[in-house]
């Protein structure tokens, strides 16, 4: 890991509008992203030689790479189970350019979930969960899934609605100072928060992420190629993948502690590889699929005690100025839920100084995906 | 509604369930117990296998309770609870299933107020074979 820390930066970002249905296909997409993302780092297309994305990717390294005229590639890779594999993208170009086996990488996510199908809608088929022990007692959707958790960490924790409001609430606010987030306009009050429908309680409406059509992309060169780029180099500090001894996926019921999830895991080796503490970050992108995954993520990431999560978020901890800004971008919770991709991007406008919602003199940022899953995380510093 | 789409290990659990009998797979070499059930037992590696009976007692660990939209069977139903049940017998053993008022009832037969972490539950058997919860302090 020594050989990874610092060794590459993300020169470039791009993505496409973020909306409830865009006209294109993903595919498009994708490439609008990709594009969007070499022309921010002044890179052309054919010096790209690797490719990373998700294995829930539709649009394929064949086809992306002959639609926009890439390079010869020498890595291409895939990372499983949904929204945990966003960091893990960043993470094994990463590897890959540090270990030589390519120069200039490319990850993206391009997904049409505000128009298209639901998975979990399927009556028949497997899900990457063991469904034949949930799914027939209506257990159904992945909010259902985390909810059972959430129920949990109250109970046991005297976790409550409001510590809930003060995530959606956060993520809100910064949507409403970033003209791409799809809730730009749209601010939220306790009130409309409290008088909510209810999803799969504990949960409400507000407590779950926004189902969206959009592409986002990134590009990583090793550091001392990024000294050449358009832009000033964010640099992978560390980069971490967790998958616990006894995780289950979303249900992780079956743990000997079901509450110490994936995060747990990646982060004792993230910041294992690391010169900073989660005392030293400035701004974070935590996965937010569901609020609930937010109490549970500062545990594991260790910027409270353990059964704290909830408490946490008091006092406007996660508000720009306060003790964590968090989803500066607005989030998947009120920017765009593109399995998380966007939180990657935001830590990277930070770390330039350019976001909307920009944390004064932020210089580290942790980013996370899915917690629920199989995850990963990156540690960015500029 | 779903039926349990079910594969080579989980099978057994359905055999006896569907005769009325809630067993939970278990090492017979290490003797340790196991779910979801797998081919082969985490803590010594034996591929021999065994399936436990347990008592059909638990507390209720944690609840749901969901609303549309949802599977239309469900949605008509809903809101429903979805309990999970720490086995008494075995407690790290925990099985997702519904609080009912009698073996069959609706999903949401059971008053939500009535519901809670730590109440006593007992297994019941649907027609069908499916696992469900009945209090045992109605
Ligand atoms: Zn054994």
């Amino acid at each position: 890991m020594a050989v990874l820390k610092d060794a590459t930066a993300i020169v470039g970002i791009g993505q496409t509008p973020f909306a409830k249905q865009l006209p294109e296909a993903e595919r498009a997409l994708a490439c609008r992203a990709i594009l969007a993302a070499l022309d921010d780092a002044g890179i052309a297309p054919d010096e790209v030689d690797a490719l990373a994305s998700y294995t829930m990717e539709e649009t394929d390294e064949v086809e992306v790479a002959k639609a926009l005229g890439l390079g010869d590639l020498t890595f291409f890779s895939k990372v499983g189970y949904g929204g945990g594999g966003s960091c893990a993208t960043v993470a094994h170009l990463a590897a890959a350019i540090a270990t030589g086996q390519a120069t200039v990488g490319v990850a993206w996510r391009s997904r049409k979930r505000g128009s298209g199908p639901r998975p979990w809608k399927n009556t028949t088929a497997q899900l990457p969960t063991p469904a034949q022990w949930t799914r027939p007692y209506g257990l159904l959707r992945p909010a259902d899934e985390i909810a059972m958790l959430a129920r949990r960490h109250m109970h046991e924790y005297g976790t409550t609605r409001d510590h809930l409001f003060n995530v959606a609430l956060a993520c809100r606010n910064r949507a409403n100072q970033n003209p791409a987030a799809i809730m730009y306009d749209r601010p939220l009050t306790r009130e409309m928060y409290m008088n909510s429908r209810w999803i799969s309680e504990p949960l409400c409406l507000f407590d779950n992420c926004l189902e969206t059509d959009g592409a986002l992309a990134c590009v990583l060169v090793s550091t001392e190629r990024a000294r050449d780029c358009r832009r000033p180099p964010v640099y992978v500090h560390s980069a971490a993948q967790g998958l616990p001894a006894q995780h289950h996926g979303m249900v992780n019921y079956w743990n000997d502690d079901p509450l110490t999830g994936p995060a747990w895991t990646a982060a004792r080796h993230l910041w294992k590889h690391a010169d900073l503490t989660p005392d030293d970050i400035d701004v974070a992108q935590i996965y937010d699929a569901f609020t609930a995954l937010i109490p549970l993520s500062l545990e594991g990431y260790g910027f409270c005690g353990r059964g704290e999560g909830g408490a946490f978020t008091e006092g406007g901890a996660l508000e720009i100025g306060g003790r964590l800004p968090l989803n500066t971008s607005g989030g998947g919770l009120s920017e765009a839920y593109v399995h998380g991709f966007n939180l990657i991007t935001e830590g990277v406008r930070q770390l330039r100084g350019t976001s909307t919602a920009q944390v004064p003199g932020a210089a580290t940022c942790l980013v996370t995906a899915g917690e629920g899953v199989p995850t990963s995380a990156l540690l960015l510093r500029n | 509604m779903l039926t349990p789409v079910v594969d080579d290990d989980g099978a057994p659990f359905w055999e006896y369930a569907a005769q009325g009998e809630l067993r939970i797979q278990a090492c017979a070499d290490c003797g340790e117990l196991r779910f979801p059930p797998r081919p082969c037992c985490p803590h010594c590696r034996s591929f021999a296998t065994e399936w436990r009976r347990v008592a059909g007692r638990g507390r209720v660990w944690s609840y749901v309770l969901p609303h549309p939209p949802l599977l239309p069977d469900y949605a008509e139903q809903a809101p429903y609870n979805v309990v999970l049940v720490e086995l008494t017998d075995a407690p790290r053993i925990r099985l997702v299933g519904n609080l009912v008022s009698e073996p069959g009832a609706r999903l949401d037969s059971v008053p939500v107020e009535r519901i809670r972490i730590g109440a006593r539950v007992q297994v019941v058997f649907t027609a069908t074979g499916l696992p469900q919860w009945v209090l045992e302090r109605p």
